[in-house]
């Protein structure tokens, strides 16, 4: 059926996918899709107010409810040990509300019925009495003298501060600063946002009374990670639980964290004998699962007379929400935010942080990024772009005179991080290169003596992704390596298990191709399978763009393990020394006689019929990789923006993305990542909010006010792109899905402050929405 | 209530309530999963149907509102075992990545193609633009549309192929 079916696969090709033949018959296989014998429906009822003591709960009209099988509250969790679960960063989480709401949208009781409708009309039964206490919607209001105390549940809890969190050094970076001929300062909010994968979260659980087994369906983007924490919390021993990801459509992050639907529905089949499905609404999706961003920040860049960086030094407020529920390594409190000196040679910085409970949704997860580092990377090169402005050196020339040199890696910055490789030069001039630099500069300066607001911006990103190493990376302990199982059949056909789990990245085909390279069976003869913990290898599971980096690995590493073994049964089907073969992708070849040779599929037929003395039969293996570095993508993003004077519409004429991910697996792939990538990061920059009202009121709680790009606003992208191997990647490969969401928001808005600089704007914080940048154009004095 | 419909050309029918939505009856009644449920308000097109071969939002339309009407969902774009050219293009274009919106614009494409046999890429951009996809940045799917659009002009002129006997010929 596809047009590349007769190919290979192997690395560097641009072959169909493999799942797309479902997905276009209507045919997936997505959570609310499923339907068990026997399956009740539950629908969770929500607290309206941010923060109230709940006085009374009333259920009776609710149970007497046609249909109606049970109503949960916290009171019955508590019984059970299960109104409060751990959150993936140490902190608690209530199940179901017992004491107090702390958020609109918070979980306070559920109903489960016989279909959706009986569950939703029971719902609105349940009388809840609330006496509401005053909402702190901002780490200022929480941190201020006599702010009510969000979790007061928290026994020595007498403040909302979450953490303190600090990297670098400070002393020398004060001393840096003392000697900086200039200091460029930018305080920029990076408001909060939210994944919004097309597809909700939910679940269907179909506990045993009988066997005990825990089977639970459930959109998660890591479900082995997800049974431990549901060992850990529920009791339930860890091989009586089986979690499976069906297709997921769409995560983003959203799917990572464990969320209290998962588990009270586990709860309910448990109690009640039957499956239990549970599907959020969009605006449950919106106002109660994990966020994104919310990161109050002030970054102070120091300078010498040249315009050499000296030092950087940033403090930034972490608005974490009502539980600290952030899905990210537990050593690193803000994440990888300490990646902040960038593609930049900083010789010395200082990060400081501090989070706060705020009565606003918690989860604040990796929206498309790699742990926070999409807030780094947008404070640094927004910050690079305004040094540039203040001191009056072109963008791009400031940027390549402060680059790390490819002569530098691997480089140790100056908070820590040592960065695989890099030639951010390379990519500065492929992008100087396609976008035309010293025109498109001409072109600006004459529109605006023609009047015209319009501007160029640029943001030279490094992402750093593919957590771990273990010994520095872990989840609540579970270090965050990852695996791959390969079986091959007599037939020469395989199947390949990852404890990754794909949300459209296209892992059934990328993995193929590692496969089909490597041990040289053709990517459609591979047959690949993700998300059920009772058949795949443990993984920590797909986000941070770390299924290439670290399972794409793993799949290296196994498939050469079996080639390994391939290579003794070839060398005694053909009667000849293992050294006196040679490998070509797909047979083994007796050195000097061409016409001697194994073929692997001959090969995988004589591992279960025909082994050499001694050694055992089949032709399968596992391999658990623990990387021994993060890998860093790095790239130039060019933005051109026009600016309406009257109404402050911003018009994006141009976007160009070099992107250098390392060696490219499926470049089609690749491409429609980078192309999604640029789409959200453009939504960021001009469209998606999630901001609260006085009253911790969310705004934004669907999507005819949480607006995301459609065809009509979105950018055409002109992509180009640098190689530059990962050294310690077995295929030289670094993971992308995430780098045009990092990268791209600063490019964006560094156009529009390129744009509005004449008339002395500095900054407008996300999104750039009309309003704002008219606002900002009238504050400037433009009145046409 | 009984409602009766034709669905990707069969007849259908079933006992509801009043309020049932289009999209819980063809997804619970008739088990045609491949129409998705994204939003609930009418604003992502994921549940996009074709009825009487317009593009109509599922999600905010009751199921008796179609009463004697015909729908196509995407289990109807197939004719037989091969893919329509639509589905073709998505597949070619790499148009689809995680593939919940996927149904919804493949139809909303077909709507389009039916209409206008070769729009402009302002057109499909705008045709498609009540349809949110989160993954690919659209760029592929108005390529897909495109191909669509290739594929039926290039049969429209094809010359019409000629029966030949059984086991007879290439």
């Amino acid at each position: 059926m596809s047009s590349t079916m007769h190919m290979h696969g192997g690395i560097g090709e641009s072959i169909k996918r493999k799942e797309d033949a479902r997905f276009i018959h209507g045919k997936g296989n997505y959570l609310d899709d499923m339907v068990l014998p026997g399956m009740l429906h539950m629908a969770i009822l929500r607290s309206p107010h941010a923060h109230a003591r709940i006085k009374s709960i009333d259920t009776a009209a609710a149970s007497a409810k046609p249909g109606v099988i049970a109503v949960v509250t916290g009171e019955l969790m508590a019984q059970h040990k299960l109104a409060w679960m751990p959150t993936l960063s140490g902190d608690t989480q209530a199940v179901l509300a017992t004491d107090k709401v702390r958020f609109q949208g918070q979980e306070v009781a559920a109903v489960i019925a016989e279909t959706k409708y009986q569950a939703e009309d029971a719902r609105d039964l349940i009388v809840v009495d609330y006496d509401v206490l005053p909402a702190i919607i901002s780490p200022d209001q929480a941190k201020a003298d006599g702010a009510t105390v969000i979790r007061d549940d928290k026994e020595g809890q007498k403040d909302n501060h979450i953490y303190h969190w600090e990297s670098g050094d400070q002393a020398t970076t004060q001393a840096a600063f003392k000697k900086a001929a200039k200091v460029v300062r930018l305080h920029t909010f990076y408001p909060r946002c939210h994944p919004a994968p097309l597809e909700t979260c939910g679940c269907v659980a179909d506990v045993s009374s009988v066997t005990g087994k825990a089977v639970i369906y459930m959109t998660s983007q890591a479900p082995h990670a997800i049974r431990t924490v549901f060992a850990l919390v529920t009791g339930l021993p860890e091989q009586n639980i089986r979690i499976v990801s069906p297709d997921i459509g769409g995560g983003f992050g959203n799917k990572v964290p464990v969320y209290p639907g998962y588990v009270v529905a586990t709860a309910a089949s448990l109690l009640i004998g039957r499956p239990v499905k549970w599907v959020e609404d969009r605006s449950e999706n919106l106002i109660s699962t994990g966020f994104a961003r919310d990161f109050h920040m002030t970054g102070d860049l120091a300078l010498d007379e040249n315009g050499k960086m000296l030092a950087l030094r940033v403090h930034l407020d972490s608005d974490n929400g009502a539980f600290f529920a952030d899905a990210q390594p537990s050593k690193f409190k803000a994440g990888l935010f300490h990646i902040v000196t960038g593609s930049y040679d900083i010789p010395t910085a200082h990060v400081t942080a501090d989070g706060y409970y705020t009565n606003k949704a918690p989860g604040g997860v990796a929206y498309r990024c790699s742990f926070r580092v999409t807030e780094a990377s947008y404070l640094i090169e927004r910050l690079v772009t305004n040094a540039a402005l203040e001191i009056g050196m072109d963008q791009a020339e400031f940027r390549m005179k402060n680059f790390i040199q490819p002569e530098q890696f691997p480089y140790h910055s100056a908070t820590g991080w040592v960065y695989d490789s890099g030639d951010y030069p390379k990519a500065m001039n492929v992008a100087l290169e396609k976008l035309g630099y010293d025109d498109l500069k001409k072109d600006v300066e004459k529109r605006r003596k023609q009047g015209e607001v319009t501007g160029i911006g640029i943001a030279s990103f490094t992402e750093v992704v593919g957590a771990g190493h273990g010994a520095d990376f872990d989840i609540l302990g579970l270090r965050m390596f990852d695996s791959a199982e390969l079986r091959v059949h007599p037939t020469g056909k395989a199947m390949l298990r990852m404890g990754t789990k794909s949300q459209g990245q296209g892992h059934e085909t990328t993995f193929a191709q590692i496969v089909a390279e490597e041990l040289g069976i053709p990517a459609a003869d591979v047959a690949v399978e993700e998300g059920d913990t009772d058949t795949a290898p443990y993984g920590l599971g797909t986000y941070a763009s770390r299924s290439t980096p670290v399972a794409g690995a793993a799949t290296a590493m196994v498939s050469r393990k079996l080639r390994e073994k391939a290579r003794k049964i070839a060398a005694h089907l053909l009667e000849a020394a293992e050294e006196d073969l040679e490998w070509e992708r797909g047979k083994f070849t007796v050195k000097g006689s061409p016409n001697k040779s194994k073929t692997i599929q001959e090969i995988a037929f004589a591992a279960y019929t025909n082994i050499p003395e001694g050694m055992e039969a089949g032709l399968e293996g596992v391999h658990y990789y623990d990387p021994p570095n993060m890998t860093y993508p790095f790239g130039t993003y060019a933005v051109v923006v026009d600016v309406d004077k009257g109404t402050g519409q911003v018009k994006v004429r141009r976007v160009v993305a070099v992107d250098d991910c390392g060696v490219r697996i499926n470049p089609m792939i690749v491409e429609g990542q980078i192309h999604g990538g640029l789409t959200e990061g453009f939504g960021i920059a001009f469209m998606e909010l999630i901001t609260f009202d006085a009253d911790g009121n969310c705004i934004g709680s669907n999507f005819m006010d949480y607006l995301l790009p459609t065809a009509w606003e979105s950018p055409v992208f002109e992509l180009g792109e640098t190689v530059t191997p990962s050294p310690h990647h077995p295929l030289g490969a670094k993971g992308v899905g995430e780098s045009p969401t990092v990268g791209s928001p600063a490019a964006y808005v560094n156009a529009v402050i390129d744009a509005l600089s004449p008339y002395g704007v500095t900054n407008i914080d996300m999104p750039l929405t009309a309003d704002k940048v008219w606002a900002a154009l009238r504050g400037a004095g433009i009145t046409e | 209530m009984i409602v009766k419909v034709k669905v990707n050309g069969a007849e259908r029918s079933a006992d509801v309530e009043p309020r049932v939505l289009l999209v819980d009856f063809l997804r619970s009644n008739l088990r045609l999963t491949g129409t998705h449920v994204g939003c609930d308000t009418s604003s992502c097109g994921a549940c996009t149907v074709l009825l009487d071969g317009e593009p109509v939002k599922s999600c905010t339309m009751l199921a008796v509102q179609a009463e004697g009407q015909s729908i196509t969902t995407v289990e109807g774009l197939a004719a037989g075992g091969a893919m329509s050219p639509i589905q073709a293009g998505f597949h070619e274009e790499h148009g689809l990545q995680c593939g919940f919106c996927t149904p919804g614009m493949m139809l909303v494409g077909t709507a389009l193609l039916d209409r206008n046999p070769n729009p402009s890429v302002d057109e499909i951009r705008w045709a498609i633009s009540g349809n949110i996809c989160r993954c690919t940045g659209y760029m592929n799917i108005v390529k897909a549309i495109q191909y669509a659009a290739e594929t039926k002009r290039a049969a429209a002129t094809a010359p019409t192929a000629q029966p030949v006997a059984a086991g007879g010929g290439q």
